[in-house]
């Protein structure tokens, strides 16, 4: 069986209703216990006190804000070299979804950030690629909204999303690349003497697992809407030409 | 509930906005869902009419 076999909308369509209520289920226990385990059964942090708590929305979700836009990319260049409109579908079904995500991570890095670093908002290397990853969330978006045509507007969509690929890339190494903004390094490492402690571990990691769940299951639920809503407007123009 | 101390505001606005955020992209999703379902049935239930 080959992976190109989803392409087929039918067939896709078919397989993710199978699958998705087990998603949703997976989803909601992962997540719900990530986030009740996070919220209520951690201790505070000696140094940064209750907004730790914070830690279990805030990373998982700038996680997601990453790889939804990786994933819209993986997507985006199936479209470019095959043609398959599920590709392309799927890659316009994520990006709200991953605006969401974008738009928590930096609402939540501001909550945190007002007391442990005294502002809002900074400039900073981090924070700056993370509004301009949003920025470009929102312009994928409303490219998608302003072309009629389908076709067209995957290719133009696609372009935009391999552009704004370097943004998400920065938001994820900007810390690297500029060892000069407020934003910490990695909070999480392999390496169990840098990671944080097993305590505030275990709960953020089912969180992430819970919040990629989340991305799975709006990802499915919502391409199947876009292949529906491409379904009906091809049927009417076919109408119209009657 | 867990005591917060002074940085409940930080803490329970961040969850919050997220639950809120979270709540409204899936409502919005499932209502988009129904329409285009609608709409899909709709039209073919025209052009079975129409034979």
């Amino acid at each position: 069986m080959s992976l190109w076999e989803y392409a087929n909308p039918v067939k896709f369509i078919r397989t993710t209703d199978k699958v998705l209520p087990w998603v949703w289920v997976l989803c909601a226990a992962t997540l719900g216990t990530g986030l009740i385990w996070g919220f209520f059964f951690t201790p505070d942090d000696f140094r940064m006190g209750s907004t730790v708590k914070i830690i279990y929305i805030h990373v998982p979700s700038a996680l997601m804000a990453i790889n939804a836009w990786l994933m819209m990319l993986v997507a985006s260049l199936i479209w470019i070299v095959r043609r398959h409109h599920v590709s392309a579908l799927a890659a316009r079904a994520a990006a709200p979804v991953g605006a969401v995500m974008t738009l928590i991570a930096l609402v939540t890095g501001a909550f945190w950030g007002q007391p442990m670093w005294g502002t809002w908002w900074e400039w900073d290397p981090r924070l700056t690629s993370f509004l301009i990853l949003f920025l470009f969330y929102l312009g994928y978006i409303a490219l998608w909204e302003a072309i009629e045509n389908d076709d067209t507007a995957a290719d133009l969509t696609s372009i935009l999303c391999l552009v704004g690929s370097v943004f998400a890339i920065l938001s994820r190494y900007a810390v690297h690349f500029w060892n000069q903004g407020l934003h910490q390094g990695a909070t999480f490492s392999l390496d169990k003497e840098e990671n944080i402690s097993d305590v505030f571990w275990y709960p953020a990691v089912l969180s992430m697992v819970g919040f990629g769940r989340l991305f799975v299951a709006l990802g499915f639920f919502r391409t199947q809407t876009e292949i529906r809503a491409r379904l009906t407007r091809a049927l009417l123009a076919r109408e119209g030409q009657m | 509930m867990p005591v917060l101390g002074k940085y409940s505001l930080e803490v329970l606005g961040s969850y919050g906005v997220t639950l809120t955020l979270l709540v409204l992209i899936v409502a919005f999703s499932l209502r988009r869902a129904r329409k285009v379902r609608l709409a899909l049935e709709e039209v073919e239930s025209r052009r079975v009419a129409n034979g």
